[in-house]
Parts: C-alpha cells; sequence; structure tokens
C-alpha cells in the first residue's frame, strides 16, 4: 500500500537541471581565476625505471615559470586510497613505475608556457625490466614493482564459508568456466581537473572535479601537512565520475602544492590523453569458477579464484579484491562459497573502483555459468534462478542481510515484459536471448579508513523569512541527481514544497559525507538529511506550541501548512504581526491555517537561528572473518535483466537489439531518476560488453587514449529499453530506499554474454565481445560439433 | 604567430578580436568572450561536448579554427534561452530526465536544435542519427531522444 507521501515518488524535475540547459552550471575548467597560474605535470614515458638524476634549471629560467617541483621538494609522504597499502608519492621518488607516472610539476603564467617548462625538464632513467601481465608478475623471479610487495601481490584474499570441497562432491552437476577481461576507462565527458587557492591567512581551498570531496580533503591535508580544517575542498558540478574520481589527484595534490610554493591560484587539467592514463577505472579481472548443483537446481557451492591486474599502485584495489569475492554472497542461496583472490601490481596505469565496484565481472562469470548449469539441468535459466533466489531477511554464506530483496519480482518482471518464455529456444540461429540477475550495497558499510566516523552529516537551515530551507551537505553531486534526492527528502521530511528546498552540496565546509561511491548517497546521506529536517521541524513546532500556548505534540506540517490534532490554533495576532513585519509584500499568509512561512518566522524571532541537524552512521554489519566489512551495507538493491542481440554469424558482430531491465530500488524517491540510472547502467554494461578496451603497446604505453579509439557507446549503440522499477520497501534507508545507480549494471554484461550463447550456441570467455572474439567462439563451436 | 582580425557574430552580438592562426573556436568562445558552455571534452572531435552552431549547422568548435568561423553566425547554449525563460527544446531536456551530469547537455541540445529546425517533425531514427557525434556516458540516450521527440511536439503544438 502506498503511504500519502507528497513529495517523494513523483517525477520532479532534478534541482540542477535548468542550470546544466542553459549552459550556466559551471564546471572544474569553468571557473574563473583571474590572475592565476596554470600547472602542469612531467610524466614518465617509460612502465618502469630508476631515476638517476633530474635537471630541471632550463625549466627553472624559461620565462614565465613560477615553481618547478620534484619529489626532493616535497615531503617524503606516501598516500593512496586504503591506509594498509598506501605506496604513491606526489611525485615520483626513485622510481617510475608505469608510463605516466608523475614525476615533476611546473606552474606558470599560462598553460603553453607551463608546458614548454615541462618539456625542458631532463630525466636520467634507468630502464628497467617491465611487466604488462599479471601472471608474469606473479611468476617466481619476475621483477618487483615496489619493494614491500614479494610476487608483485599487492593484496591476496582467501575466504571460505562452509565445507566447498565436501558440498561440491555431494553435487550431481558441476560447471566449471573462466572469464578475462580488459583494462576499462571510467569514460565520462569531463577531463579531471583541480583549481587551488592558498589564501594569506594560511588556508588553501582546494576546487576539485571529485566524487569524494571529504577523502581529497583528507589526502591533501596529509600530503600537504596542514591541518584538515585549514583545507577546503569544493566541487563544483562533475561531468560525470562513475568510480575513477573517487580519490585525490595528482592534479589536487600539484595544484595544491605549487599554490602553497606561489601564493598563486594554480589550476591544472588533465587532457583526454592524460585521463587514460591517470586510469583508476575497472581492473582487469581473470576469474575461474566452478558451480555446484543439485539435480532440482538447487546450488550447493561455489568455488572461486580471481587475479586481478592492478597496475603500479594500490589505489581502491584492497577493496576491489575483496568485493570481487564477496559480492557472490547473493542474491541465491548459496550454502558454500569459497575464494581466492590476487590483485597484482603491473607496470600499467592504477586500477580503481568503477560503477559495481570488484563485483561486475564476477557477477559476469557466475550468471553465465548458471545458464550453463541449466542447460545441463534441462532447466529454464528464469527457472533455474528462481529456485535459487532468496527472500528478503535472509542472509548469506558471508553474513550480508538482504533485509529487503525484490529479486523475485525482478526476475518475474522482466521475464514477462520480454516475452522470454516465447522467445527462449525459438529464436533462429544468429539471434538470441539471455537473462542475468545481481545485486549491490546501497552504500558501504565502513569509511575507506578505518573510523568511527558518522558516514553522513546534514545541516538545514530555515530561512530567517520562512520562506524556504537550505540544505547543506558534503555529499557530491556528480550527475546522479543527489541533490534532488536531498532535496526531496528534505521537502516531504519537513511537510513543505519541493521547489522551497534550496541544496548547497559538495563543500568540505557544508558537512561531512563520505561522498559519492558505493551507491551510498540516497541512503546515507538521504537518512542525513531526513534527519536533519526532523529536527528543524521539531523546533519550529516546538517554538510555534510555545509562543501559542499549545501542546507540540499535536502539531505538524504537511503541504506547507500547520495541522493540529483538532485542537484550534489561535494564531491571529501573530499573523498579524507577521503582515505588520511585511508591510509592502503582496503575498502576505492568508487561509484558515497557520502557514510554514509564518511558522518559520515565528521560531527565528523567538530562539535565533532555526537550524535542524542530522547523521548518519550504519550499525555495526557483518562477519567476524578477515575482510568481512567489504560487502557489508545497511541494504542491498537488485536487479534483473534480459538481452536480445543479433551475432552476425559470418562476421562476429553483435548488435544488442533490446534490453529489459528491472531494479528494486527499495522506495522510489524519484521514479524519472531511477530509470535514468538504470538507463546509464545498462548502456555502460552495454559498452563494457561489446566495445571497451584499453590496448596498451609493447613498452606499455596505452595505444588508444581517446574517445574515438577508446569506443563507449553512442546513440547509434543503444537499443530501446525498458524499464520496471520495483519498490520493496526497504526498512533500513530513508522512506524504504535504497540504491539504484550501480547495482543496476550488475546484469547487463552477463545478460549480454547468455544472449550470446543463445545465439551462436557456445559462451565467449572473454571480453569485450569484439567480432574477432565472437567470431573466434562460432569457430570453435562449429569445429567441436563437427568433430 | 601571426595574428588575424575576425568578427564573430555570436548569439546575435558582433565581437572583433585579433587571434593567432592556430586559436580555435573554442578558445575564443570559453575564454575570450566567457562563454563556457561549450566544454571541452576531448580536443579531437570525438565526444561532440563543444557543439556550438556555425551558420545553422552543428561544429565540434575544438575542431575550428577562429579564424574559418570569420563572418560566420555561431549559436552557442547561452544563446538560446531568454533569461530564465528556457526554450521549448531545453524544458523538454529538463522534463524528461534527459540530463544527468550536464556535461554534454549544452552540445547535445545544440546538435537537437539543428535537427529541428530543419526537420521539425523527425521519426526517431532521425533523432538519433542528428545526435551520433555528442557522446554521453550517463542516460544511455533514451531520455535525451524522448525530450527531442517532445520538443518536436510542443513546438508543434505552439504552432498551431
Amino acid at each position: 500500500m502506498k503511504e500519502d507521501f507528497q513529495v517523494i515518488g513523483s517525477r520532479a524535475p532534478r534541482k540542477d537541471a535548468p542550470d546544466k540547459a542553459t549552459g550556466s552550471a559551471r564546471f572544474i575548467d569553468d571557473l574563473d581565476m583571474s590572475g592565476g597560474l596554470y600547472g602542469a605535470l612531467l610524466q614518465s614515458p617509460l612502465p618502469h625505471a630508476r631515476i638517476l638524476g633530474m635537471d630541471t634549471s632550463r625549466a627553472e629560467r624559461l620565462r614565465g615559470v613560477r615553481a618547478v617541483l620534484t619529489a626532493r621538494d616535497l615531503p617524503p609522504v606516501k598516500y593512496g586510497v586504503s591506509p594498509a597499502r598506501y605506496d604513491e608519492h606526489v611525485l615520483a621518488t626513485e622510481k617510475v613505475r608505469y608510463v605516466g607516472d608523475e614525476v615533476a610539476a611546473v606552474a606558470a603564467v599560462d598553460l603553453e608556457t607551463a608546458m614548454e617548462a615541462v618539456s625542458l625538464i631532463r630525466v636520467d632513467y634507468d630502464p628497467l625490466p617491465y611487466l604488462l601481465d599479471p601472471f608474469e608478475a606473479m611468476a617466481e623471479g619476475a621483477p618487483r614493482i615496489h619493494e614491500q610487495a614479494p610476487g608483485n601481490i599487492c593484496v591476496e584474499v582467501h575466504q571460505e564459508f562452509g565445507d566447498v570441497e565436501a558440498a561440491l562432491e555431494s553435487c550431481d552437476v558441476i560447471r566449471t568456466g573462466c572469464l578475462k577481461s580488459k583494462n576499462q576507462d571510467g569514460g565520462f565527458l569531463e577531463p579531471h581537473g583541480s583549481l587551488a587557492v592558498c589564501d594569506l591567512q594560511g588556508h588553501l581551498t582546494l576546487y576539485s572535479s571529485t566524487q569524494v570531496p571529504h577523502y581529497v580533503q583528507r589526502t591533501v591535508a596529509m600530503v600537504t601537512g596542514l591541518p584538515m580544517s585549514r583545507v577546503h575542498v569544493i566541487k563544483p558540478y562533475v561531468g560525470g565520475g562513475f568510480g575513477p574520481k573517487a580519490e585525490a589527484t595528482p592534479l589536487d595534490l600539484c595544484a595544491s602544492l605549487l599554490s602553497m610554493r606561489t601564493g598563486r591560484p594554480v589550476k591544472m587539467n588533465y587532457t583526454r590523453e592524460q585521463v587514460f592514463l591517470h586510469g583508476r577505472a575497472r581492473h582487469r579481472f581473470f576469474h575461474e569458477m566452478s558451480i555446484g548443483a543439485l539435480t532440482d537446481g538447487t546450488l550447493k557451492a561455489l568455488r572461486h579464484r580471481c587475479v586481478l591486474d592492478g597496475g603500479a599502485y594500490a589505489s581502491f584495489g584492497i577493496a576491489t579484491a575483496y568485493y570481487a569475492g564477496s559480492l557472490l554472497g547473493g542474491p541465491y542461496r548459496l550454502p558454500t562459497m569459497k575464494y581466492d583472490g590476487y590483485r597484482v601490481y603491473t607496470n600499467k596505469p592504477a586500477c580503481g573502483a568503477q560503477r559495481g565496484h570488484g563485483g561486475v565481472h564476477a557477477r559476469a562469470l557466475f550468471e553465465q555459468q548458471l545458464d550453463l548449469l541449466a542447460d545441463d539441468l534441462g532447466m529454464d535459466p528464469v527457472e533455474l534462478r528462481l529456485r535459487n533466489v532468496m527472500n528478503a531477511g535472509e542472509t548469506t554464506c558471508n553474513q550480508l542481510n538482504m533485509s529487503s530483496l525484490g529479486m523475485r519480482e525482478c526476475i518475474e518482471a522482466v521475464a514477462a515484459k520480454s516475452g522470454w518464455k516465447q522467445k527462449r529456444g525459438a529464436l533462429p540461429r544468429g539471434k538470441g536471448i539471455g537473462m542475468a540477475c545481481g545485486f549491490f550495497v546501497s552504500g558501504a558499510g565502513y569509511p575507506i579508513y578505518r573510523s568511527e566516523t558518522p558516514h553522513s552529516t546534514v545541516k538545514l537551515e530555515v530561512h530567517e523569512d520562512g520562506g524556504g530551507v537550505t540544505v547543506y551537505t558534503g555529499s557530491a553531486e556528480i550527475g546522479q541527481g543527489s541533490d534532488t534526492v536531498v532535496a526531496m527528502i528534505a521537502a516531504e521530511a519537513l511537510g513543505i514544497s519541493y521547489s522551497d528546498v534550496l541544496v548547497r552540496s559538495g563543500s568540505t565546509d557544508y558537512s561531512l559525507d563520505l561522498g559519492a561511491y558505493s551507491s551510498r548517497q540516497t541512503l546515507m546521506t538521504g537518512h542525513a538529511a531526513k534527519r536533519a529536517a526532523e529536527d528543524a521541524k521539531r523546533k519550529i513546532l516546538e517554538a510555534v506550541a510555545d509562543v501559542l500556548g499549545v501542546d507540540p505534540q499535536g502539531l505538524d506540517i504537511r503541504r506547507g501548512l500547520l495541522e493540529t490534532d483538532g485542537t484550534p490554533l489561535d494564531f491571529g495576532a501573530s499573523r498579524m504581526r507577521y503582515i505588520q513585519e511585511h508591510r509592502g509584500w503582496t503575498d502576505h499568509p492568508t487561509g484558515d491555517r497557520l502557514t510554514f512561512r509564518e511558522a518559520a518566522r515565528l521560531a527565528f524571532i523567538r530562539n535565533g537561528p532555526v537550524v535542524g541537524l542530522g547523521s548518519y552512521k550504519p550499525p555495526p554489519l557483518g562477519g567476524e572473518y578477515k575482510g568481512a566489512a567489504v560487502g557489508t551495507s545497511p541494504a542491498f538493491g537488485c536487479s534483473a535483466q534480459v538481452a536480445e542481440v543479433t551475432v552476425d554469424l559470418e562476421t562476429g558482430q553483435v548488435v544488442v537489439e533490446s534490453i529489459t531491465g528491472a531494479h528494486d530500488c527499495g522506495r522510489a524517491i524519484n521514479l524519472t531518476q531511477v530509470e535514468a540510472q538504470m538507463q546509464g547502467a545498462m548502456s555502460m554494461g552495454l559498452g563494457e560488453a561489446l566495445f571497451e578496451e584499453v590496448l596498451f603497446d609493447e613498452t606499455g604505453r596505452v595505444a588508444n587514449p581517446t574517445l574515438g579509439e577508446y569506443r563507449i557507446p553512442t546513440i547509434l549503440d543503444m537499443p530501446k529499453i525498458e524499464c520496471v522499477v520495483v519498490e520493496s520497501n526497504e526498512p533500513n534507508g530513508p522512506y524504504g530506499a535504497k540504491e539504484v545507480g550501480e547495482g543496476a549494471i550488475m546484469p547487463t554484461i552477463p545478460a549480454i554474454l547468455n544472449a550470446v550463447k543463445d545465439a551462436v550456441g557456445s559462451a565467449p570467455d572473454e571480453l569485450p565481445l569484439h567480432p574477432q572474439r565472437v567470431l573466434a567462439v562460432i569457430m570453435r563451436d562449429g569445429e567441436s560439433s563437427g568433430s | 604567430m601571426r595574428e588575424h582580425e575576425v568578427t564573430l557574430h555570436v548569439n546575435g552580438v558582433e565581437h572583433r578580436l585579433w587571434v593567432p592562426a592556430n586559436r580555435t573556436l573554442i578558445q575564443v568562445l570559453r575564454e575570450d568572450l566567457a562563454l563556457t558552455g561549450a566544454k571541452h571534452g576531448c580536443g579531437v572531435g570525438d565526444c561532440g561536448a563543444c557543439t556550438v552552431l556555425m551558420d545553422g549547422r552543428p561544429v565540434n568548435s575544438c575542431l575550428v579554427l577562429a579564424v574559418q568561423a570569420n563572418g560566420r553566425e555561431i549559436l552557442t547554449i547561452e544563446g538560446l534561452a531568454r533569461g530564465s525563460r528556457l526554450t521549448p527544446l531545453q524544458d523538454s531536456f529538463v522534463e524528461k530526465g534527459a540530463i544527468q551530469c550536464g556535461f554534454c547537455t549544452p552540445g547535445m541540445i545544440l546538435s537537437a536544435k539543428a535537427l529541428l529546425d530543419r526537420v521539425p517533425n523527425p521519426a526517431e531514427p532521425e533523432v538519433r542519427n542528428a545526435l551520433a557525434g555528442n557522446l554521453c556516458r550517463c542516460t544511455g540516450y533514451q531520455k535525451i531522444v524522448e525530450a527531442v521527440l517532445d520538443a518536436a511536439e510542443r513546438t508543434r503544438e505552439e504552432d498551431l
């Protein structure tokens, strides 16, 4: 049954859309920095080399150059994402570890001068043997990329839940398979940028195209040695993030250091090529799995091994390696699960987090193996999934609690809407239909650094004239619509209209919020916003009750008006005072109810500023085993998708003809935005399934660092997408809401893989599905069936 | 580098400037005229975020030299709305949820405008063809297509 919401569940237009539609929205490169300097980076041309010496004298002498920084100018602070693996220096100290590793930074009066200065720096390199392949990196005798990492292992994970070997022995059918992926790029349209402004009060303000102002603030403070309270990180509008913008960049750090050195604003941007060199996108995965089941289709065991090609630094990789295992715990009942993961250093750009962090390719192989298992059992893949799907309230073998889970509803919805029953098995060769499922966290259960900190805080200030409220939050609107969601939740909780809520977000000065990653802000920032709004409402109602001499318990605000439990409210005198205060105004309050405007004004006059505070921290979650934190969340979104493809049997070309998706996002705060996230996730999944591959030449350089050669989907690649929004009521979410942004990508790749298998009769084991790979699968199938 | 005098008609306003031969239209728009609506996404014509209309036709302003724009009519995203009054096309983008991060939006809207000016009643494939040079990583394009078709319908209704 629908509750009677005023704002939530609507299709309210986004708060930021008019600014973005008119070109007035300011992104990092649009900010004015009169009198500022431009920075540029010297990056390594070699994948692995010792730095024997450096001569910056010619660069320093160039007219217009204001500062040249190398490692010897900086304190030897190591930083990174996970405190357990801080392995990066802002500028290379003794070695460079990939083509693109930062060696020196220059600030000059204009970009051309800064780039010329960079070209004048001479570095004497002693080339070292380099590793582009993780298996070579793991081999005995391989050169070591980081001294502290023998075997070039950045992290290894070993987890077992139940006795997997015994369970596999008891199985009637076992399916074993593997899947290889390739290095990827986030493909966001806005290259990273930073603008640092150091002032004479000793404060540093850093504008950054980041997803995580708070973590950038911490890293900048740690690296510069400034107290956190003197580092202010402000995120302007950001042109997409998807994960790779979820950590402090060399631009953030170098611009800050150069501004501190010169006392001038310093602006730095990546070119598109540098975006590719910086990397930090999805890892390259090598998965192997064995899945065991009984003849009736009941899943019994999963044995899983994964090698992650991590690139030169740890970045998010520890979490990635854990997620690659833990996110297979659901959404099916799986009594036993064993996972061995190895995240390996190579001499390539570091890999990091990207939409569906760590779990996307694990999910792809698992769902593909489920389809093959269904074939073995003579079952329909939909039936196999429905037989094993978990229900709300169940806990996975790795102790993730599915407090709500509309998985069954999602499967049934996409099967019905896609015409699965009529199509599966009835399509001609070359046409295929495939389905897959997935689930994802609604925010990580723990912060990246070990801490008891709240995850989200919100300050909500009621305007002194009572005309509306401003929500102050450090959360990051990066295009996913979080400002809109926060405004809708605050409006609902306060009982006022959506248009009366202004959201100020993205600054560490506004509030503590961990930012936009792990699909967390709707649930976590949403909780904090709801609590802040409720706090403000309580303060207003108490003040009104006090002034009017009634019991606050009986009062409420709805639709911008005061409601009572029937007690008549004598507010004539206060309305008179309000009108007297606003002589000359033309919009005096009328009607037989006290308006929010008057109530808020009363509260301000009585008590001063009305500020509501809200904060959210997840309860303790997860098990006791090593790595139990990764994968935990207060709630899990889930989804199912059906893809239909046409495969050209002569060329191997795959065309996705349609995708039907259903996502359980808990209660939808904004239906349009839920669909928008689903559609965007599916397009990213389609690109990763079909096209996207960062290529390296034999010297370790990125061979295709452009959006022309690294192909993301164009409008012509995207089929019609059908979206079904499944609304469970999540007990741990604000108004029952949970995630959609990341989780919706989970089923896309395997749904396409399964459709291709349906079309050509054989299962691909390497992504992306370039025509030559698909053709090899078709020919392999032809050979095996012919022999 | 030699500088050339050029006259640009941008959003109906005439600008006379001296520009080096290698200065691109996007540099002039963003840096000299402070029209930052055209976005710098790739610099090589792959992404379409810098799309503006030159004599009514969409161009990647990163691939057009300022001297090539001499004497031409340039329309940027800033030239569409009148104050806070958006055009029907912009309204459709806002209301249909066609905007997420917004970085591709100015170019996307201008490419769509060029289509609708030419073909007021496009079929969906025409919309997709017209926007094929504008990349968007956020939306999957579906709501963009819906917005353009919706705008065409609104404009027809207004014309009735």
